[in-house]
């Protein structure tokens, strides 16, 4: 008997109705008892309605009743973070979900956003039991989260190099600090890109505004003073105060990027996401599109990507000995690439990318395909 | 044990099912419709000579004596694809063939490359990018050659270079564009689903990552010739059938003289090229805007058939035996005739393609060109120079890209690979 043949279309049909009756059966059984867990936020508590729930897929329904905007958090017993939510306004509401393995956790609230928090000890029950990383693994993602916070403080004055001079004024002295207080941010961008709203600050380009916003008004950071030096060639009053927003907004990270939830999975997968980011805005151009600076990033994207291997490598050597010398040798290849690019190889004095032949970004376009390729690989490698 | 968190928000108190096991639901599912496809349709080659394979969705058996995708039955879609290979590594390139191998005989059967599209670690990107599951094989074939360019030295090739496998003389009007243009290696799949054509060239592009890199690659839509003489001919973009006395695919003896390597052709350099071929890739843009305006009669004098039948002139059948003085000498049917090109002759697989605009408000379009031969200097190149040289027709045309490659024999088993003989 001959199979009836399924078209695409009848595919697509057939995994929409399959997920049609997947989400009835799932309102379904919310209106049994969903698994979720509601915790109560007053100014003096945090009631939590479950101290066990099984782990996996675990929602959380927070209802602040107090009188401060408050923030919600899981964390492990060492107080690293598991998820958290912020800016919970008196009286609203928010949810939150995590994949929450099995072992011991604490849900803290936090009133007033400030302080250790009111903490209620929580048990994720089932699967495999003691949700603990190696000691390897910890001192991986320790390891990264101190590269992650130097960066950070690493950048904040060389930002203010650039914008000191943006506020006096000088256009010439501005378009030399530019791509240099760029680097530490492009070496670790998926930690910011994780906060949600620190990216979209200092550093959207006139096209990722979303709909509604005024560029006149709601375009801040890099890219707009970019365009104002390189296009419009002048600094006017709006890219002084730029320059203030932009300290401000980077300060604000450097404050926060040690908090950032870190696993070797999202070290790992942030490895790849800065390839990515290369493979769309670098290497096509379309990054610095005025200051033509993109081998400035792209060698900071590499950098980065690099850190959370080499962090990862004990690990994955282990799981994966093939895979980690696929990635030694496509990060070397690809370094070596991008050496043609600089005189100086200890420096950040990259050929501007307007005198990057068809060619060449084809050769570059290359390497960065031959190290994602196994690097999309390595999350899987760290987690076997 | 790894542990792995992460974090999402929602709005709504319910956890959405996961897209995941919506996808593995209905993936299950539509995988073992793809299996049963593929296992219901048992088929051997009957010697050396494919059988046609009529059946559409059926698979075509990838081992064999000669690749498939040569004389075997011609699919309505293609999808091909040339590389360089950007490693320097020998024993890398080997690797490469043999997983390139192991993906063609899988998806030829209709299954997914590796450990296919879902089921794996979720923090690992799958091995098969998943677009054609539930698809029938619908007749995959995928047919491997490898460019004068491969045989440059760097992996000790020097000596096995074949000496039919010159570089292409520059024939009168080329135009040829250097980014669509040669490669090391190809890839020729042809499929009657696009999807089914475009997923495999992306696998195989997929796995070569960090070692080979797409140069350039064509979608083709429409057969323009076929290897099934009792099918109807195809037609081309200027609306006549091309290829009317195209070689048939079970035609043992007209294929062993003209179109697979063997005795003296498969001797010294070329010794493991014994039951190959060699293909010719042109691109050629038709200029249809300027064609639609030809009158028809010159359209037929051009072509020296008649639009309608396909007849040669003066003739009321297409499959008449043409009597080429009748036409006008710039025919192109009188010029392309083996007859004025001392018997040169050889096996056709091209398509049509449209590849959106050429920026002046006309498409781009035209035909992607695929010759099979035993050997192109006694097959292509001379038919091409007198088309060259005097076809009425290159007022409406222009080769604007180019490129040859060697197509080693079939792969015998499971523990051949494409290639073998040539790195042996």
């Amino acid at each position: 008997m001959r199979a009836v043949r399924l078209s695409v279309v009848t595919a697509a049909a057939t995994a929409a109705a399959l997920a049609a009756v997947t989400g009835c059966t799932e309102k379904s059984d919310a209106k049994a008892d969903d698994g979720t867990v509601t915790v109560v936020a007053k100014d003096d508590s945090c009631e939590v309605s479950k101290k066990e729930f099984p782990a996996g897929h675990v929602n959380l329904a927070v209802e602040n009743r107090g009188s401060k905007v408050t923030e919600v958090y899981v964390l492990y017993p060492d107080d690293r973070i598991v998820t958290e939510r912020e800016n919970i306004g008196p009286g609203t509401k928010a949810s939150l979900t995590a994949e929450i393995k099995a072992g011991d956790y604490e849900i803290a609230c936090k009133p007033g956003m400030v302080g250790d928090g009111i903490r209620q000890q929580v048990k994720a029950t089932g699967g495999a039991a003691g949700a603990k990383r190696s000691p390897e693994m910890d001192a991986a993602v320790a390891a990264y989260r101190q590269y992650v916070q130097a960066q950070a403080d690493a950048t904040l004055p060389k930002v203010k190099v650039f914008t000191d001079a943006v506020r006096a004024g000088d256009v010439e002295a501005a378009k030399k600090a530019y791509a240099a207080s760029r680097i530490g941010w492009e070496r670790t961008e998926p930690v910011a890109e994780s906060f949600g709203d620190i990216d979209p600050k200092v550093d959207v380009r006139e096209d990722g505004l979303e709909a509604g916003q005024d560029p006149a008004k709601d375009w801040t950071g890099w890219h707009r003073l970019e365009k104002a030096l390189w296009q419009d060639k002048k600094i006017g009053d709006r890219e002084k105060q730029l320059a203030d927003t932009l300290d401000k907004d980077l300060a604000d990270w450097a404050k926060r990027v040690g908090k950032a939830e870190i696993t070797p999975t999202s070290m790992a997968n942030g490895a790849k996401e800065l390839l990515d980011e290369v493979a769309t805005g670098k290497v096509t151009g379309e990054e610095e599109r005025y200051s033509r600076t993109d081998l400035v990033d792209f060698k900071a994207n590499v950098e980065g990507a690099q850190k959370s291997f080499d962090l990862l490598k004990p690990v994955a050597t282990k799981n994966d000995p093939k895979l980690v010398a696929e990635l030694d040798k496509q990060f070397a290849a690809l370094n070596t690439l991008l050496d043609k690019y600089r005189a100086d190889k200890t420096g950040y004095d990259f050929t501007s990318y307007d005198k990057v032949g068809k060619p060449e970004r084809k050769e570059l376009s290359d390497g960065v395909n031959a190290l994602a390729e196994p690097l999309s690989k390595l999350a899987a490698a760290v987690v076997k | 044990m790894a542990e792995d968190t992460q974090e999402t928000t929602t709005g709504t108190g319910a956890a959405a099912p996961s897209r995941r096991s919506v996808i593995g639901w209905g993936g299950a599912g539509l995988a073992l419709g793809a299996a049963v496809a593929g296992g219901a349709v048992a088929l051997t080659r009957d010697g050396d000579t494919a059988v046609p394979v009529a059946e559409s969705g059926a698979a075509v058996p990838f081992h064999g004596p000669h690749q498939a995708g040569i004389a075997t039955a011609v699919q309505d879609r293609l999808h091909f694809a040339a590389f360089d290979v950007k490693t320097k590594d020998r024993a890398e390139l080997v690797q490469l063939l043999k997983d390139w191998t192991r993906a063609a005989e899988r998806m030829t059967a209709g299954a997914e490359v590796g450990e296919g599209a879902y089921g794996g670690l979720p923090e690992a990107p799958p091995d098969d990018t998943g677009e054609a599951l539930g698809l029938k094989p619908s007749r995959l074939t995928l047919t491997i050659g490898f460019g004068p360019s491969l045989f440059d030295g760097r992996f000790g090739l020097k000596d096995k270079r074949p000496g039919a496998l010159v570089e292409l003389p520059k024939f009168p009007g080329d135009n040829l564009d250097p980014a669509r243009s040669g490669g090391d290696l190809c890839v020729q799949a042809c499929a009657d689903d696009p999807q089914v054509a475009v997923h495999a060239i992306r696998n195989l592009a997929r796995i070569g990552f960090g070692k080979v890199a797409v140069r350039w690659s064509q979608l083709g839509f429409g057969k323009t010739s076929s290897t099934t003489p009792d099918a109807q001919t195809p037609r081309n973009l200027f609306g006549f059938k091309d290829g009317t006395r195209n070689i048939a695919g079970t035609d043992a003896e007209r294929l062993a003289k003209h179109v697979w390597v063997s005795g003296k052709d498969a001797e010294g350099a070329a010794a493991w090229m014994d039951g190959g071929s060699y293909l010719v890739a042109r691109r050629i843009r038709m200029n249809v805007e300027t064609w639609d305006r030809t009158p028809l009669a010159e359209q037929e004098d051009i072509f020296g058939r008649d639009k309608r039948e396909g007849a040669p002139v003066g003739k009321a059948k297409e499959h008449d035996e043409p009597f080429l003085k009748a036409m006008k000498p710039d025919s192109h049917v009188r010029l392309a005739h083996p007859d004025t090109n001392a018997g040169a002759t050889i096996l056709r697989r091209g398509y049509s393609f449209t590849d959106g605009t050429d920026g002046l408000g006309r498409l781009e379009a035209g035909l992607f060109f695929l010759a099979y031969q035993k050997d192109v200097r006694t097959g292509f190149v001379p038919v091409q120079t007198s088309l060259a040289r005097a076809d009425a027709l290159n007022e409406y045309i222009q080769h604007v890209g180019s490129a040859l490659f060697a197509i080693p024999p079939g792969v015998r088993d499971k523990d051949d690979w494409w290639g073998r003989a040539l790195f042996s």
